[in-house]
């Protein structure tokens, strides 16, 4: 297997150009998926027979979810390819990813309350699902959290990232022990934010709004790491001669 | 000169040393051979503490490799000494750790001019110049070909100078080697073969 | 294994030289326990339901007591560069400096769960779970303090970051462990969560030194 192209992105420049080129794509592809789910969902698919017109939250609460996921677990793939390749862009990935996983879990989380006042008629109840993810919030905010706190950036990207691999494996262990302490709880108020019963003109925007929402979290994560690795590779000559009007580096 | 080929304890190949994003070092090269004292000096932050750190294995290096060809023993700038152990119960440690055995830990502290209390208090009732004795008397117990010493001299009491000297001279004779680091003029009785300056 | 053994008697020599400080944790659990106990009504029955909870809330803050000094002081002091010198893997030696830290640390609080218990009025099958719970469940927390000592050894004052990045880790341990106390008081088997516990520290032995020992080298990057 030729390993040339895994090298040649592991270069911070090549790494660079090749986000900047690639980016615009990403973010074009992104956004007819996201007007197809938004208009789809909001108008386009029935109400529900149960719910009304509430349920409609699903189609930003259910992609949010997955993607805070998802987001974990990409965290925790870069994480370990910094940690054992120690490659830099791997470094800033991690470091990347972090807050917008964060803030897509604090959407579902959002959506989920707001789902549930009229499915229950508090903002808030013990589900294993919204727990499960008030959980995942907490594990990203530690992850953020000693990322800042350490000094040296690339030893903060490492530590951060075996936070993550420890997380990640702890996800599903999480999820499944939730379930259990939820399913404990005999007579419980049922929890609607399972899986709704779908039908398939509800279930094409809601795919949409999915892929969507991925590519929007591609693209906003390669333009941060772009932006991480200008800023760590601020006194490089590549960096210098890309944006010739910076600044002299301070020692800072 | 002649006589056989000096052999070579330990080789860097094209060493960068970097701290955070600060690259302290590029493309060094070096060896080590059997009898040689290497000083690497430099003013405070040049680098020394982190380039002896990876030739001794306590770093990783930002790029290029280090081969250690010999074993090593590694003191470094902090003493390694817990405060609530003694001395003896220190060094004892050290070497199960290093699966040496403990039994010439008493005479290596005799050695270094620690007896009786000064052995078996909590290392934190010692001076600063006991603490560094205590902690050099492990290249005594040690039988490393290797040594690599980080500040030998500093908070070292004066008295004990000549017993460094001696021993490096004497580890140098069997065919060991040594690569120190310093941020001021060593006394002559310590002086190098060789200085890389940083 | 010398060297393993080494570290071990050495941790275990280094807690009894500072005296009462193994009984710190103990002391802590027992104050925790007396402030939920203070803040709620004393006849209630809500004492016994929340019994659970309380006790194994306390025990795990209990557990994070100890953990910020675990790897501070031998990166101080320079013991840690000889650590990773030494000619032992690494994971073996945090392993078993873990393991000596659960046995000062831990054991006692599981040793006496059922005084404690007796104290909230559990049943007898009540306590026999939350004893053999904290036995399963106390190593995985001593492991998981561990790992989060060393990911934040090189901060000057981690503070309250450590609890921060330890408690979302130690939830599953809590789930199950609380859970076989209230799923005993409802006369149900405990097995599930029991096996739940031990599956979770194989999985704690097998990761958590690994991660600390890398964690632990990045402090020298």
């Amino acid at each position: 297997m030729n390993w040339v192209w895994f090298h040649r992105l592991a270069s911070p420049p090549s790494f660079f150009a090749l986000a900047e080129r690639l980016s615009p794509w990403v973010l074009a592809a992104a956004i007819p998926l996201l007007l197809y789910g938004v208009v789809g969902g909001l108008w386009l698919a029935p109400a529900d027979y149960q719910q009304g017109d509430a349920f409609r939250i699903i189609y930003v609460h259910v992609p949010a979810a997955w993607l805070s996921l998802f987001g974990y677990t990409a965290m925790a793939l870069a994480a370990i390819v910094a940690v054992i390749w120690r490659m830099k862009i791997a470094e800033c990935a991690v470091v990347a990813i972090a807050p917008v996983g964060a803030s897509f879990t604090a959407l579902a989380l959002i959506t989920g309350m707001l789902w549930g006042k009229p499915m229950w008629g508090a903002y808030w109840a013990w589900d294993a699902r919204l727990t499960s993810e008030l959980v995942l919030l907490f594990l990203y905010l530690g992850v953020i959290g000693l990322q800042q706190a350490v000094a040296d950036p690339r030893a903060a990207a490492r530590a951060a990232g075996l936070l993550a691999i420890v997380g990640v494996i702890n996800v599903p262990i999480v999820h499944y022990s939730v379930e259990w302490w939820n399913s404990l709880h005999q007579g419980s108020t049922v929890s609607k934010i399972g899986k709704p019963s779908i039908s398939a003109n509800m279930a094409w925007p809601l795919l949409s709004m999915t892929l969507g929402f991925m590519l929007f979290f591609g693209w906003t994560v390669l333009r941060r790491i772009q932006a991480e690795l200008l800023w760590r590779e601020r006194g490089t000559r590549w960096v210098r001669e890309r944006f010739v009007s910076l600044p002299e580096v301070s020692g800072d | 000169m002649s006589g056989p080929e000096p052999q070579i304890l330990l080789y860097a190949r094209d060493l960068s040393v970097a701290r955070g994003d600060r690259v302290l070092i590029e493309q060094l090269s070096l060896k080590l051979v059997a009898g040689e004292r290497l000083l690497l000096r430099g003013r405070n932050g040049a680098g020394k503490t982190s380039l002896l750190e990876t030739l001794a294995g306590v770093r990783a290096p930002a790029l290029g490799g280090v081969e250690r060809l010999a074993t090593l023993v590694w003191v470094g700038h902090r003493n390694a000494l817990n405060p609530g152990l003694s001395a003896e119960e220190n060094l004892g440690f050290w070497c199960k750790l290093n699966e040496l055995p403990d039994t010439g830990v008493a005479d290596a502290l005799k050695r270094m001019g620690l007896v009786g209390r000064s052995r078996s208090r909590p290392s934190r009732l010692l001076s600063t110049g006991q603490k560094r004795r205590a902690a050099i008397a492990r290249l005594i117990v040690s039988p490393a070909r290797l040594w690599l010493v980080d500040e030998p001299l500093a908070g070292l009491d004066v008295e004990a100078l000549p017993l460094v000297a001696d021993l490096l001279a004497a580890h140098e004779d069997r065919g060991g080697a040594a690569i120190l680091t310093t941020h001021q003029a060593l006394p002559d009785r310590v002086a190098p073969h060789r200085v890389i300056d940083l | 294994m010398n060297a393993a053994f080494a570290i071990f008697q050495r941790e275990l020599r280094l807690t009894f030289r500072r005296q009462t400080e193994w009984a710190q944790p103990l002391v802590f659990y027992g104050i925790v326990i007396t402030l939920f106990a203070l803040g709620a009504d004393p006849g209630s029955p809500m004492l016994r339901q929340f019994g659970s909870t309380v006790l194994w809330v306390a025990a795990l803050l209990a557990l994070l007591l100890g953990g910020d000094r675990l790897f501070r002081d031998d990166l101080d002091d320079g013991t840690l560069e000889q650590l990773v010198l030494a000619p032992a893997p690494l994971a073996v030696a945090v392993g078993f400096k873990l393991a000596a830290h659960w046995l000062v640390s831990g054991l006692p609080l599981v040793l006496i769960s059922p005084l404690v218990a007796g104290a909230f009025q559990l049943s007898h099958d009540a306590s026999w779970a939350l004893f053999l719970g904290l036995l399963l469940g106390s190593p995985s927390l001593a492991l998981i303090c561990g790992f989060g000592a060393a990911a934040t050894v090189a901060l000057p004052r981690a503070g309250i970051l450590l609890p921060i990045l330890i408690l979302p880790l130690a939830v599953p341990v809590l789930i199950f462990g609380a859970g076989a106390v209230r799923v005993a008081q409802s006369g149900l088997p405990i097995d599930a969560s029991l096996y739940f516990l031990a599956a979770i520290l194989m999985l704690s032995i097998c990761v958590l030194p690994l991660a600390a020992a890398a964690a632990l080298r990045n402090a020298y990057e």
